[in-house]
């Protein structure tokens, strides 16, 4: 009995594998137009005026708009707002929906088309002529903080958005000041494109009788949405404005924010009232959708002469890209910089971040957001101390992490880590990945001429985001708790309305399993609903690896309350005080006795009150409850990746990855090993394959499957995943979340065997991507 | 112009303009929305369906050229009820998150099985070399293939 810890088959496959499942661009309204989006050529240019008299003549077409019809809305908000170090606010400029006077990155929207067809749409907007007056753009934070450099926005000075810091600057520079040793490095995070594999879309309808717009579209968080496109934007109040999330095919991120196409799209179906449908083509998806990490920075570590961490200084840069996206400035700063700790006991950290405005895509969270970065940087600068002061990598880490005594454990850098056994990660992480047995493999593919070699990352990362009240007074302009409904019906079947949102995670299976044990019902007995702003209370969706650990939360609490309601119904039946009541494998048993009834009977009893204590109790069995969590939560653990090197032609081989993760309490393997395997995936794809690039004028060279590579099938080894755990102490599910350990904990290990690979020839840095040519490149430039 | 083609058993003729890819033919005509659409350069395999039983990706092909084909969509594949192998395989070892590559990703792995009974691992990553998926890491797809192949074997 009891199904959490089962790996039980997914609820929500047979619609997937039937082709039943429901994308927004499989919905289809009565009469609906189609949309098309003009979008910018340049990096940066002047809009000197739009004609669309040609295009308003094509075949089909609706109706244009540009930046002067939709004079009087309000712009795209952005939802942090982060101070400098003088306690200024951030530079803020304005995101109009559609652009005005000027273009900021290739691919800004300037205009929407609308026609019958999108074919049409598509034709039509080749015949809007704009007429653009180029100017000098900035395509990299290099360029962007260049003396004289042109500026993006004429109020953000030196293309500044901040300046911030973490930590305290004095214990470090003393930590420097008595250091036996100092190791530093500059590392680069590559630009990635997140993309799902769902291009992002969106319907909106209109209906003037009752004026209820209903907005369907690809996020991981329709409330957020309708809060802020009806609040801040369009000005429709919330029950109005209904927002719909159906099926949707991944987000890692990039769903979660406000675009402008879906403001457009959505003002533009009220303006007309007729649906009004737009779908992102995959090039769409590479200029317009938030990208991610894309920050360069440089670390110093200050060691004893023993090898202990003494004290460590980071200074970065990140790129914000053309305007602020919805959480954009929360990432390469309170996602990142209170990182630094890591798994390591380091008694002082000093975290600096400036943020630059350049002439790109919006950058934003994705996967990970702003902890993959940190813990690259961490993770290899260990490596590098390793290497320098001749110590072992794996017993350097271990004399510097923190003891599971240790716990609860304050860092320098403003978090506190509830619990975890590092230690014993890293000693699962090390005997299932045979570390010990590596040289032989060494020796071996030596024979074949190839270079193996073997990296480790022992990591730990900060998510279940997040305690509101703390997420406010570091600049959250929302609160991050979670909602849930638990609908008991009359003979004991139970829906749940989640806050969050399911794009791939499978809650509808993870979250039943909770509910099922909870009353003691079956598995087949419970359905989660999600997605809908008309069904839930509230949400504030999926993202920071907070469903299980917030959402779920929500749901074990309002399932509490179902319970204690349930107790005063048995109780009445069974002539028994309140107080003698236990719930238990379904059934409400008077304390000592095997007087009971099911919670199925005490279900059918609250919606057929005959004989209730209707004076103290309402009918129904229905309860709603608000979970915000006490502290972020802490996976992390191990990976150790293995591969070999093709000194002929740079070619990398993955052999194996190795998992060691404490990511709580398990609450189906199968998900979580899933979560696990699709987040390696992505984080060996920022190590090895996936980079975006614009050249120096702000062109995007990467925009297609044909120039930014993807990790394929045939790119990728089987994963070995193991898990030790230790569950969260301050939420009721034990959860610590799992959603991104893989794109975290990762990448750094890649790199690092990479360089293991590579160092018998006196290599002892690759940037990422470490594609072929460059690794050729290294080994070329290490042999002289 | 007029075409006729065969959909998952049915004959169906319609209109089409020219340019009409199949993919936009079987999810806007006929609207069999289990054929996705990831990409816009033929490289996701998002749009995977057997055109006489063959795997195809449908946005690289016209409607007009499947005039007198036989097209299958992952539609066809439940019978009476019943998952078809793949899919049973597919959700057995969980070799879907999103389920937006998955359409493809059956389809694809249908027709290999019909090309090579028992692929090895090596042969499965080759041949799915047309299909991405950004949710799995590929690791329980493999697995899904390799649980139907062991399973149709002999059979
Ligand atoms: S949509 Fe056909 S390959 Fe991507
Ligand atoms: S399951 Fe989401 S892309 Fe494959």
């Amino acid at each position: 009995m009891g199904s959490i810890g089962q790996p039980l088959k997914r609820k929500e496959d047979h619609r997937f594998l039937t082709g039943r499942g429901k994308y927004t661009d499989d919905i289809v309204r009565p009469n609906q137009a189609y949309a098309y989006f003009v979008r910018s050529p340049y990096a940066h240019a002047k809009i000197n005026g739009i004609d669309k008299a040609e295009a308003e003549k094509a075949d089909g077409v609706v109706a244009i708009f540009t930046g002067a019809d939709l004079e009087g809305i309000g712009g795209v908000p952005c939802g942090w707002q982060i101070h400098n170090k003088d306690g200024t606010p951030m530079a803020e400029p304005p995101h109009p929906a559609l652009c005005t006077d000027k273009a900021l990155f290739v691919g800004d929207e300037v205009a929407i088309v609308i026609a019958e067809t999108k074919a049409q749409a598509k034709a039509a907007a080749q015949l809007v002529m704009v007429d653009y007056e180029p100017l000098p753009a900035v395509s990299s934070i290099k360029a962007a903080i260049a003396e004289g450099a042109p500026l993006v926005h004429a109020d953000a000075a030196n293309n500044r958005c901040f300046d911030w810091h973490l930590g305290e600057k004095d214990p470090v520079d003393a930590a420097f000041a008595k250091a036996d040793h100092v190791v530093e490095m500059d590392v680069v995070n590559n630009r990635l494109v997140p993309n799902a594999m769902e291009p992002r879309s969106a319907i909106c309808e209109y209906d003037p009788s009752s004026d209820m717009t209903t907005l369907w579209t690809t996020s991981q968080n329709p409330h957020l949405i309708r809060l802020l496109l009806g609040a801040f934007v369009l000005q429709i109040p919330e029950h109005k404005l209904r927002v719909i999330a159906p099926d949707v095919g991944g987000g890692f991120g990039s769903k979660i924010y406000l675009y402008a196409e879906e403001t457009v799209v959505t003002w533009a179906a009220r303006k007309l009232a007729r649906p009004v449908k737009w779908t992102a083509e995959r090039t769409e998806s590479f200029q317009a959708d938030a990208h991610g990490r894309d920050q360069i920075g440089h670390a110093r570590l200050a060691l004893d002469k023993d090898g202990n961490f003494l004290g460590l200084h980071i200074k970065n840069k990140a790129n914000m890209g053309a305007y602020l996206s919805t959480f954009a400035p929360a990432v390469p700063t309170y996602l990142h910089g209170t990182l630094f700790a890591g798994v390591y006991k380091t008694p002082a950290i000093y975290v600096e971040v400036e943020a630059v405005f350049t002439n790109t895509a919006p950058v934003d969270a994705y996967r990970g957001a702003g902890r993959p970065e940190a813990t690259y940087q961490l993770e290899r600068l260990v490596d590098k101390a390793a290497a320098q002061l001749g110590m072992d990598k794996i017993e350097l880490r271990r004399k510097n992490m923190i003891p599971k005594e240790a716990f609860p454990y304050q860092t320098p850098v403003a978090l506190q880590y509830d619990t975890g056994d590092f230690i014993a990660c890293l000693d699962l992480g090390l005997k299932s990945a045979d570390w010990d047995g590596f040289e032989a493999r060494r020796e071996e593919a030596k024979k074949r001429g190839k270079l193996r070699g073997i990296g480790i990352s022992t990591y730990l990362e900060a998510c279940g985001i997040a305690p509101s009240a703390l997420v406010g007074q570091l600049g959250a302009r929302a609160g991050l708790y979670e909602s849930a409904t638990i609908r008991v019906h009359p003979t004991g079947s139970v829906t749940v309305f989640t806050g969050t949102h399911s794009h791939g995670q499978g809650h509808e299976t993870a979250f039943a399993q909770i509910v099922a044990d909870h009353f003691g019902v079956d598995f087949e007995a419970v359905d989660i609903q999600h997605g809908d702003t008309s069904q839930t209370a509230f949400g504030m969706g999926t993202y920071g690896s907070r469903s299980l650990a917030v959402g779920g939360s929500a749901i074990v609490k309002a399932a509490d309350k179902v319970v204690a309601k349930g107790k005063k119904i048995a109780a009445h039946l069974l002539e028994a005080s309140e107080a003698d009541i236990e719930f238990e494998d379904g059934k409400f048993t008077v304390k000592g006795t095997d007087r009971s009834k099911t919670f199925g009977e005490v279900a059918l009893t609250a919606y057929v009150p005959h004989n209730y204590p209707i004076e103290e109790v309402e009918p129904g069995l229905e309860e709603t409850a608000f979970y915000d969590p006490k502290n972020f939560t802490y996976p992390g653990g191990c990976h150790i990746c293995e591969l070999e090197v093709d000194p002929e032609t740079g070619m990398i081989e993955v052999c194996n990855i190795t998992v060691a993760d404490d990511v709580g309490r398990v609450i189906n393997p199968m998900i979580v090993e899933g979560q696990i395997h699709g987040g390696v995936a992505q984080g060996v794809g920022q190590a090895l394959y996936e980079g975006c690039i614009y050249d120096d004028d702000g062109q995007l060279l990467t925009g297609s499957y044909m120039n930014y590579t993807m990790p394929r099938a045939a790119d990728l080894p089987m994963m070995t995943v193991g898990n030790h755990v230790t569950p969260c102490t301050h939420n009721p599910v034990g959860a610590k979340g799992v959603g991104e350990v893989g794109s975290i904990g990762v990448t750094p290990a890649v790199i690092n065997a990479v360089v293991d690979a590579l160092s018998p020839l006196g290599v002892k840095d690759i940037e990422m991507p470490a594609t072929p040519q460059r690794v050729w490149a290294a080994i070329r430039a290490a042999q002289g | 112009m007029q075409v006729t083609i065969t959909v998952n058993n049915r004959s169906i003729t319609r209109d089409v303009e020219a340019r009409t890819l199949l993919v936009d033919f079987i999810r806007g005509e006929l609207a069999l929305t289990g054929t996705h659409v990831g990409c816009d350069t033929s490289q996701c395999g998002a749009c995977t369906v057997l055109v006489d039983g063959k795997s195809i990706k449908s946005c690289t092909m016209l409607a007009v050229e499947a005039d007198g084909h036989e097209v299958s969509t992952i539609e066809s594949l439940e019978k009476n009820g019943e998952l078809h192998p793949m899919q049973a395989a597919f959700r057995e070892c969980h070799g879907l998150q999103c389920g937006f590559c998955t359409p493809g990703m059956v389809m694809s792995t249908v027709d290999l099985l019909q090309n090579n009974a028992n692929p090895s691992e090596p042969e499965i990553r080759e041949w799915l070399e047309g299909n991405i998926c950004r949710c799995t890491g590929y690791h329980n797809i493999v697995k899904a293939v390799q649980h139907c192949a062991s399973g149709t074997k002999g059979a």
